[in-house]
């Protein structure tokens, strides 16, 4: 039997009360690609942090190589041959690729011989594992698939022979992570050791040889992904069944709500990032907005929920909307029956340090039913939060808990129920189940469903592509600024979208 | 990423009550050190500041007399916090609602000090929160740090306050740059006067008057525009996420500009207490200061108004303590200065060297129950 790559014997690791890692063990072999998956707080970056010497571990051992390794800190995991690709990008964004590959790596004062050196290397490397970039490329120019590269390739230069990825397709089209995944397969020939850390069990299931599940800090189980499926993996994941399909009925399509004419808007800085949209919502249906971050949806978004300024027309059942000064900001959306489910729901949907019910409140703060002269009447507010609370099943139901305590699902549900409760005409919806536990993604799911059988409008950006055509009965894609396309669910599939969200038209194509 | 679910580190008791009590502790104690590095007897020290702050109604009607000008000041501080803004300009503020008060005083003719008083209130509103929206116009419009700006607005209050009084208000002939002495109307009750009628004997000298009694009404009422009202509850939410305010339809610009235009007026109020209170006319460099303890003061009760009564008071004690000392003991002046400035530090600045340990001993604890 050969030697395990990575073997971690009995690892805990608690903050506080709460118990992140409890007794996990697992032993990765050389030349595999192993995955872990669990939902958000399952404890799997935790973990990660852990082994890249982040976090120092309560109690356990790391074997390395078959040799027990202290890892301190990172210099340490980096000199025992650990890599760490993060999720969010550690690049200084005006260096060059070059640059930022020795930053930390440099072999002495001087910078000339090592950027040299480096370039050299980084060719042989490219060839070796088929990783090109430019080493010329200024960062901040490069799209973000040729970034995660060279967060790989600067693992790779400091001679890592294990690599780990914690979510790496989170800020990819499906183009690009199927190109990575060419790239880890590749990798794993040359005979490197890959840890894989996602929520998504299509990737599992695509990219891996076995895979680990993490639930509550604990690791519930480890299969070979051949011998497995999904349907297995979410129940191990969550601990019960799951519906991973929408169950709807098709949709009883009325009139147009929202009609969109030539949007145009253009961010503080200057630049343009929806550039002359149009687009039509009807009662009783969902358009899925589907599309690589940053291509101008979250832009929509705002503007549609008063949060920023634009140009063009759009109405709202018939009657203009305006898009900039008076009567163009949240409040004016909420009167005219927009109800906003925002992208980011710990910057927008909620105030943090808030109590849960002074949070139901938030954007519905005017409405004369929370107001007892000139003051508010938190009595009432307290009773509404309480209603919502039960209806929602938020849990812990507790109104005065602040919104910072409870779990990414439980605080979307707050912003749910606050949204869907007002029974608006047209509902927007931004990343409604990012960060959200398998769990409680199928129950806001059914309410938003449960919105578009009343006849009402939905508004559904996402940048997973599983959740608009889960939930979408019309799908629109932007590319930097534009709709691409439109497709109906049963009429399209992942490939033609993912072409479409790189802004190659496949019709034309 | 995911991170470890966040929980309330400590009771609120303890966030309260402990954190500040333990700072204070240890402010006490480096500034014993000090007083015996100079070769003093710290508990001598101690014993004269409370004798001198605490142990007469004159100690007590300096001491409240200080206080009500912090509770001013430190409200002024609390609400700007609400908004996430950092007023240091209270003591501009307070200066040009000095001016505000001499105008009501000196230039309308009052049957009544109580109708002088309101005047003199309304007066002092405004020129304080006049004084403040510039800074707070130039902040939501324009992105100028308020910081900088009411900094810069301190410098030119006392000049414009030095040309009003040397130029404008002096009286002819006299060669000190004040204004005219307030007619008799406007004098205001002291505490000596407020409670000989009920059979309380309270020292004639000290300065302490109705205004306190103005002062813990603007907590009460703070109180209520924080948590009680939706104007401070945009404030409130606006102060802790600029991009949530944007979401819930809450104008930063007109947060900014009342949250400021509030701050601005509370701290203008305080010229009732040192201008209309006790000086009887206004001079130059009235406020002695009282702005920057506001900060503090502010910082110490967590912007809270009860928070900001309780630290008041505390900053009223040192500031009459510490007069005693001076007096009475060789300790300089400037020591005095140093005993105040480490309260600040240890209260202020300092406030995690304490919060994190005790933090860590509170979940420790709960671990140990668990």
């Amino acid at each position: 039997m050969t030697v395990p790559a990575i073997e971690l014997k009995g690892i805990s690791k608690s903050f506080g009360p709460v118990q992140a890692n409890k007794d996990i063990s697992i032993s990765v072999a050389p030349g595999t690609i192993h995955g872990i998956i669990g939902e958000n707080g399952a404890g799997k970056s935790t973990l990660m942090s852990i082994l890249y010497g982040f976090y120092k571990a309560d109690k356990g051992e790391i074997w390395i190589n078959g040799a027990k390794t202290e890892i301190p800190d990172s210099q340490a995991a980096i000199a025992a041959g650990i890599g760490m690709v993060f999720q969010h990008f550690k690049l200084v964004e005006n260096f060059t690729v070059l640059e930022n590959i020795i930053l930390g790596a440099e072999d002495g004062g001087l910078l000339k011989p090592s950027l040299a050196k480096a370039r050299k290397t980084l060719k042989e490397l490219a060839t070796e594992y088929e990783l090109n970039v430019d080493p010329d490329a200024v960062i901040e120019e490069i799209g973000v698939g040729m970034q995660q590269r060279v967060e790989i390739l600067k693992a790779l230069y400091r001679q890592a022979d294990i690599l780990i990825l914690d979510e790496p397709t989170g800020v990819l089209t499906p183009a690009e992570a199927d190109q990575l995944f060419r790239i880890l397969h590749r990798l794993k020939d040359e005979g490197k050791t890959i840890i894989l850390i996602t929520h998504k069990l299509r990737e599992i299931m695509e990219a891996t040889d076995t895979v680990s599940v993490m639930r509550r800090g604990q690791m519930t189980a480890t299969v070979k992904t051949s011998e497995t499926n999904p349907q297995h993996l979410a129940e191990l994941m969550v601990g019960r069944k799951v519906l991973l399909q929408v169950d709807k009925v098709p949709a009883k399509v009325g009139a147009p709500v929202l009609e969109i004419e030539n949007l145009h808007v253009t961010d503080e800085k200057g630049v343009e990032r929806v550039k002359g949209i149009n687009l039509e919502v009807r009662a009783g249906e969902i358009l899925g907005i589907a599309g690589v971050a940053g291509n101008g949806q979250s832009e929509l978004l705002e503007v549609l929920g008063g949060m920023r300024p634009g140009t063009g027309s759009i109405r709202l059942n018939g009657s203009p909307l305006a898009l900039s000064g008076a009567g163009s900001d949240a409040r004016a959306r909420r009167d005219q029956h927009i109800a906003h489910v925002p992208e980011d729901r710990q910057r927008e949907g909620l105030i943090m340090d808030f109590h849960a019910w002074e949070n139901v409140a938030f954007g519905y703060h005017h409405d004369p039913a929370y107001q007892s002269g000139i003051f508010m009447n938190n009595a009432a507010l307290r009773a509404d939060t309480e209603r919502k609370i039960e209806k929602f099943d938020v849990r812990p139901a507790d109104g005065w808990l602040a919104a910072k305590n409870f779990s990414g699902g439980n605080q979307q549900k707050i912003v749910v129920a606050r949204e869907i409760e007002r029974n608006p005409d047209l509902l927007l919806v931004g990343q409604p189940t990012r960060g959200v536990d398998i769990g409680a993604i199928e129950f806001i799911h059914q309410q938003i469903v449960a919105l578009r059988d009343q006849g009402k409008a939905v508004l559904l950006v996402s940048v997973e592509l599983e959740e608009i055509f889960s939930l979408s009965d019309r799908i629109a894609v932007m590319f930097d600024g534009h709709i691409m396309g439109e497709r109906l669910p049963h009429e399209t599939d992942e490939k033609e979208l993912g072409l479409l969200m790189a802004g190659v038209d496949g019709k034309a194509a | 990423m995911e991170r470890p679910l966040k929980m309330d580190k400590m009771p609120k008791w303890a966030d309260v009550v402990l954190i500040p009590v333990i700072s204070l502790i240890l402010a006490a104690i480096l500034s014993a050190l000090v007083i015996v590095a100079i070769g003093e007897d710290p508990v001598e020290a101690v014993n004269l500041m409370v004798t001198g702050a605490l142990g007469s109604t004159y100690g007590w009607g300096y001491t409240l007399y200080y206080a009500t000008n912090f509770m001013f000041t430190g409200l002024a501080v609390a609400v700007a916090f609400h908004a996430r803004m950092f007023n240091i300009g209270g003591e501009g503020q307070a200066m040009l609602g000095g001016l505000g008060v001499a105008m009501v005083c000196l230039y309308v003719p009052w049957p009544h000090w109580s109708l002088a008083l309101l005047a003199a209130c309304a007066g002092a509103m405004i020129f304080g929160a006049a004084w403040a929206a510039v800074p707070a116009y130039l902040q939501a419009k324009r992105g100028s740090h308020i910081v900088i700006t009411t900094i810069m607005f301190n410098f030119i209050a006392a000049a414009v306050l030095n040309y009003m009084l040397v130029n404008v208000m002096r009286p002819q002939g006299s060669m000190d740059p004040a204004s005219a002495r307030f007619p008799e109307a406007v004098h205001l009750p002291t505490l000596h006067e407020l409670l000989a009628p009920i059979g309380i004997s309270f020292s004639k000298a000290a300065p302490a008057n109705v205004t306190l009694l103005v002062a813990i009404l603007a907590c009460f009422v703070v109180w209520a525009l924080i948590w009680r009202t939706r104007l401070g509850y945009e404030i409130r939410a606006y102060g802790h996420s600029e991009t949530g305010a944007l979401y819930a339809g809450i104008s930063p610009v007109k947060i900014t500009m009342i949250a400021m235009l509030i701050s601005g007026a509370l701290a203008g109020l305080m010229a009732t207490n040192n201008v209309m209170g006790e000086a009887e006319r206004l001079v130059l460099n009235s406020t002695e200061g009282a702005g920057f303890i506001g900060i503090a003061v502010a910082l110490m009760g967590r912007s809270h108004p009860f928070g900001v009564f309780l630290a008041a008071i505390l900053f009223g004690f040192l500031y009459q303590g510490g007069a005693e000392l001076a007096l009475w003991t060789s300790i300089p002046r400037e020591l005095i200065v140093v005993i105040q400035a480490l309260v600040i530090l240890f209260t202020g600045a300092l406030d995690n060297m304490v919060r994190m340990p005790l933090e860590k001993m509170f979940l420790a604890m709960r671990k140990g129950k668990a």
